[in-house]
């Protein structure tokens, strides 16, 4: 068993036990900080990926910004004396269906994933990825670099002006 | 068995049908976007699968990096209506808010 394989069983491992915790526990709090480990094992995949600036910009980004959001968003949408901080779901009923119709997805593209003739190229020996991702934002992704930039600021500005107090 | 394309990918469809459990059958919004963060993810795990065993082609990258820009202004955008819904209905329960005006 090389290391490698065990890194990378390590990572799946957990994305994916947090990510049940994510989507079953009762309590929101919980949740979040499942979520935590879930973006942080899923950096850990990106980083054997050879995707370094990635990984970087996924703990970033999603662990310091989104997260923080989201723990935000908990904190100030519960009741501290109510028991919203608990979660409710759907009926039994529909739950079960729920949890059928995902396993019968996850499984069906498992299947399709191992059964399919992937193209393999070899791939080649990289040192980093970030100049590489710099020359192509700057050049052939100028325009959609630009556009997303325009979308971040309407979205900051969105953002305040729905969430903020009316005053009249 | 050596770690190859497959596996990565199988990651990916796990965390997007247990990220579509969440969406269906959570309650509360804050949880539903919980749930919309694990399927970009899935979908970005595949991205950059691809673009390594597609012989490294550094375009998947940037794709995946649009991605979690997308993502980023989203959960700005969605956590500024949720915090409207809960101080117009007092929860954020998301199939009991059923009405766009009094």
């Amino acid at each position: 068993m090389d290391l490698l394989n065990l890194v990378f069983y390590l990572f799946a491992i957990i994305t994916v036990v947090s990510a049940i915790i994510v989507v079953t526990h009762r309590n929101i709090m919980y949740a979040a900080f499942a979520l935590l480990f879930t973006l942080f094992g899923v950096a850990g995949l990106y980083a054997m990926l050879n995707a370094d600036f990635i990984a970087v910009a996924q703990i970033m980004i999603y662990i310091g910004g989104i997260l923080v959001l989201l723990i935000f968003g908990v904190m100030l949408t519960s009741n501290i004396t109510g028991v919203d901080l608990k979660t409710g779901s759907m009926s039994k009923l529909q739950r079960w269906i729920m949890t059928v119709i995902s396993l019968l997805i996850a499984i069906g593209l498992a299947i399709m994933y191992s059964t399919t003739d992937w193209v393999r190229k070899d791939i080649p020996e990289v040192n980093s990825t970030v100049d590489t991702i710099g020359n192509l934002l700057l050049t052939d992704y100028l325009i959609a670099f630009e556009v997303a930039s325009v979308l971040l600021l309407i979205a900051i500005i969105g953002a305040a002006l729905i969430a903020r107090h009316k005053t009249r | 068995m050596n770690i190859g394309l497959e596996h990565y990918l199988i990651v990916g469809a796990i965390l997007f049908s247990l990220g579509l459990f969440a969406v269906v059958t959570r309650k509360n919004a804050i949880l539903v976007l919980m749930g919309l963060e694990l399927i970009l993810n899935s979908a970005n795990i595949n991205f950059i699968a691809f673009a390594k065993y597609g012989g490294m082609n550094i375009e998947g990258h940037v794709a995946a990096i649009f991605v979690i820009i997308l993502a980023a202004a989203e959960a700005a955008v969605a956590l500024a209506i949720v915090l409207n819904i809960y101080r117009n209905f007092k929860h954020v329960n998301v199939d009991e808010v059923a009405k766009l005006k009094d």
